[in-house]
């Protein structure tokens, strides 16, 4: 019942924050259950403003990469989970029966955790997204992948083997084509499940400036373990903890002065 | 707590030894060694008593005590034992020979005793004649007709004029061939006239004035093709007539050891040889003449001799067209099993019965194939499509088509199993992938899961080729026979001839080996069978490991 509360109050004091943005991942009230027994998301209300990077951060198993996931419905190819609530995608129940999940995963794309090129050519890999998409013209997809790998910060060093196998990429390497993958599709939600928690501090750092630059034009939401990255990439952060979220709010504010004790101590270190 | 350390510390001797497992880790290779042995055992059996069949043995000939003279080849020796009227039990040494002359003597092997032999000579112009009955005739060339020309002076003379009346049947041969072809490609078209004209006389519609009208526009059309052709048909008979007397006029006068003289038509002689004479590199040379013709002959005197190639091209043939129907079938039940049927108890009841499926006895099979595709599918289609020449069947009776479709039954576990396998192994971090994307669950198996699990369906295939290419028991009542008229492609159309029956290597083993009228003389056939189907089953096996291993390197996952 408390818990309830707080998420009301988390609620209103987000919006206060966040009066001049505009709203575009929004959930009401969102209840997540992995089988009966496992109540994974509780009551969760958050907005997500447009064109910004929002950061989600919170111990293992918190539930901060479920809450993606019910993002682009991708929680849906786990057998025995459901849900209550809603989730409006720009204004639009996403868990509305007859929704083309195809069209939405089009509109939110998504980057794994760990890279997962497929085993084909670079070009290959880039295309796939417009090509099931029903692109078919060959100059039309040379055109697309050459802006999603220049998006990613990728073109640079594969121009010269497109057709090379995308498996031959190094670990950062493939991980920015996976982005450049994402980016094809031209969405306007890119999701990030903690993109750059396999690869070393290099390859971290390109991933990130990567993302610096994409939230001119995309709305990122990005799932992290790691404190400063969240406090580094994103401008919002919230702050989740035993499938509940505590706080949310403006990054700056939630690492410099948060609000709720167990805020603090995640973030001074004290547990997680 | 002390207890327990001072329990781990003074582990003795006798534990260890029992830890580290040596007799198990000897066990296991011993294991190994016997598997390989067998392995190797049934390949030199099969080399050794296979490969040396087609070496030219010289042929000997011995005088007996008796007086009688025998001569043939030394095939086998043995050691008999004999009790004398006065108790005592003597060892007889003995020589199997081949004789040959089955014409003559009726059998063509002959044990002696050793010490009845007087002399044992080789005589230099001993003769061996392939014929393409009765088997191998010895004996020696006492004179060679080529037609009004004989010749009967020196044996080297004799023989040079034999070589030369080969050449010279060979060519005649080819004529005839040729006369042979014209004479059917000239009436060809009367008999199509012909075929029609016997239809229409027993159609219904013979008595209408339409019937009546065709029967006799018909009957004018065949009159008016015979007198074209009459002129061209009887000048190549006549020529043919005269080709045929040719024919006649070339023989051999042979004569047996023991004095019998017998004439063979050279068209008659697949080749003959002195091999007494013969040099290493002669014989080598007609080793491997032999060994062509095991591979690309038709075979001749009930499969005993001649060459195996209709049983080559059966087997090749029969495994891939069940590869074909197995493969689409196999995967596209391993992906539904796999991807779409909800899993539950009813899918395990499923896999567990296609499991159980691979462990039926084959001759179940067999049995299911002829009820099902010969006489249901098979009989239905006779009655739909060639009901016309009904009784007799067409696709109602054993055929290669249903043989491939048994063994693709046979093979369809084995396929199912090892390409679910293939699907499983598939990263799951691909498939959400390609689903993030946006892709539709079949673009997804379309793209990813199937070119994925390729190597898993390659699998299946390799073990569907080697289990199907070695059936033999629901070939037997599904559509193979011991020699097959034609082979199931040819030049006329449809060029594929699903509803033939074929021979197969395996058949044909069991065909020679045991069913054959002169089984001693066909054994080393059979090891040149087997030998020849184990051939076959590995290259086909290399060729889909080479292939499986070109796409699991196109497809290994990079290392992170």
């Amino acid at each position: 019942m408390e818990q309830i509360k707080t998420g009301q109050f988390i609620q209103e004091k987000a919006l206060n924050n966040m009066s001049n943005e505009t709203i575009v991942i929004e959930t009401q009230n969102l209840n997540f259950y992995y089988g009966p027994e496992n109540h994974a998301l509780k009551n969760i209300n958050i907005r997500i403003p447009e064109k910004k990077v929002t950061a989600f951060i919170g111990p293992s198993g918190c539930g901060k990469s479920t809450l993606l996931r019910c993002f682009n419905r991708m929680n849906d190819l786990i057998p025995g989970t459901y849900l209550t609530g809603k989730v409006l995608i720009e204004g639009e129940d996403i868990y509305r029966p007859n929704i083309r999940l195809e069209e939405l995963r089009k509109k939110v794309g998504m980057v794994f955790q760990k890279s997962n090129p497929f085993p084909m050519s670079i070009w290959e890999n880039v295309a796939f997204g417009p090509k099931v998409n029903g692109i078919a013209n060959k100059n039309e997809l040379d055109e697309i992948v050459e802006i999603a790998l220049k998006k990613a910060d990728l073109w640079r060093e594969v121009k010269d083997r497109l057709h090379h196998s995308a498996l031959d990429l190094s670990g950062g390497q493939q991980q920015r084509l996976c982005i450049a993958r994402a980016l094809a599709n031209m969405p306007d939600i890119i999701l990030m499940d903690e993109p750059a928690s396999a690869l070393d501090p290099i390859s971290t750092g390109k991933i990130e400036e990567t993302i610096e630059e994409l939230k001119n034009d995309f709305t990122i939401v990005i799932v992290t373990h790691n404190m400063q990255q969240a406090a580094r990439v994103s401008d919002y952060t919230a702050f989740m903890m035993m499938g509940e979220l505590i706080e949310f709010g403006d990054t700056k504010t939630i690492f410099t002065n948060p609000r709720e004790k167990l805020t603090e101590d995640y973030i001074t270190g004290r547990f997680g | 707590m002390n207890e327990i350390k001072q329990k781990i510390s003074t582990n003795s001797r006798i534990t260890y030894f029992k830890q580290k497992g040596d007799p198990y880790i000897f066990a296991t290779g011993l294991g190994l060694v016997v598997s390989l042995a067998m392995v190797a055992f049934i390949f030199i059996i099969i080399l050794t008593k296979g490969l040396g069949f087609f070496w030219p043995r010289n042929v000997h000939l011995f005088t007996l005590k008796s007086g009688n003279q025998l001569l043939g080849e030394i095939w086998d020796k043995d050691t008999r034992y004999q009790q004398l009227p006065d108790g005592k039990e003597i060892k007889i040494k003995e020589l199997k020979l081949k004789i040959g002359n089955r014409d003559i003597y009726g059998l063509d092997f002959k044990w002696i005793d050793l010490p009845e032999i007087s002399r044992d000579t080789q005589p230099p112009f001993a003769t061996v004649i392939e014929r393409m009955e009765y088997g191998n005739f010895y004996g020696f060339i006492r004179a060679v007709h080529l037609g009004e020309q004989v010749v009967d002076s020196s044996e080297e003379a004799i023989f040079h004029a034999a070589r030369q009346a080969k050449k010279k049947s060979r060519e005649l041969e080819a004529i005839i061939a040729q006369l042979e072809k014209a004479i059917h490609d000239l009436t060809e078209p009367l008999s199509v006239l012909d075929r029609q004209l016997s239809l229409l006389e027993i159609s219904p519609d013979k008595d209408t004035p339409a019937g009546q009208k065709k029967l006799h526009q018909l009957r004018k059309q065949i009159d008016s093709l015979e007198m074209a052709i009459s002129d061209e048909y009887s000048r190549l008979e006549n020529e043919l007539a005269q080709r045929y007397a040719e024919r006649e006029g070339l023989y051999l006068v042979m004569e047996t050891a023991d004095g019998h003289t017998k004439n063979i038509l050279l068209k008659d002689i697949v080749r003959f040889y002195q091999p007494n004479r013969m040099s290493r590199w002669q014989k080598a040379a007609h080793y491997a003449a032999k060994l062509w013709e095991f591979v690309s002959a038709n075979p001749r005197e009930a499969n005993t001799e001649g060459g195996v190639f209709p049983a080559i091209f059966g087997t090749v043939l029969m495994v891939i067209l069940m590869s074909i129907a197995v493969v689409p079938f196999g995967v596209m039940a391993a992906i539904y099993l796999h991807e779409y049927a909800p899993q539950g108890k009813i899918v395990r009841l499923i896999r567990l019965s296609v499991n159980n499926l691979a462990g039926v006895p084959s001759i179940v099979y067999g049995v299911f194939g002829l009820g099902f595709f010969i006489y249901m599918v098979g009989g239905s289609i006779d009655q739909l499509f060639f009901s016309n020449k009904l009784p007799e069947p067409t696709f109602g009776t054993g055929g290669i088509l249903w043989a491939s479709l048994t063994l693709a039954l046979l093979t369809l576990p084995v396929v199912v199993v090892a390409t679910e396998e293939g699907i499983m192994a598939v990263p799951r971090a691909n498939k959400e992938g390609a689903l993030a994307l946006g892709a539709t669950k079949w673009q997804m198996i379309r793209k990813i899961v199937i070119p994925n699990a390729m190597p898993g369906i390659l699998t299946g295939l390799i073990l569907a080729i080697s289990r199907g290419a070695g059936e033999v028991a629901p070939l037997m009542i599904t559509g193979v026979v011991k020699l097959a008229p034609s082979l199931p492609i040819d030049g006329t159309f449809p060029f594929l001839h699903l509803d033939r029956k074929f021979m197969h290597l395996g058949f044909h083993i069991y065909d020679v080996g045991f069913q054959s009228p002169n089984v001693e003389a066909a054994k080393p056939m059979v090891y040149m069978t087997a030998l020849l189907l184990i051939l076959i089953v590995v290259v086909l096996n290399v060729l889909a490991i080479y292939l499986r291993n070109r796409l699991r390197k196109k497809y290994k996952m990079g290392a992170f």
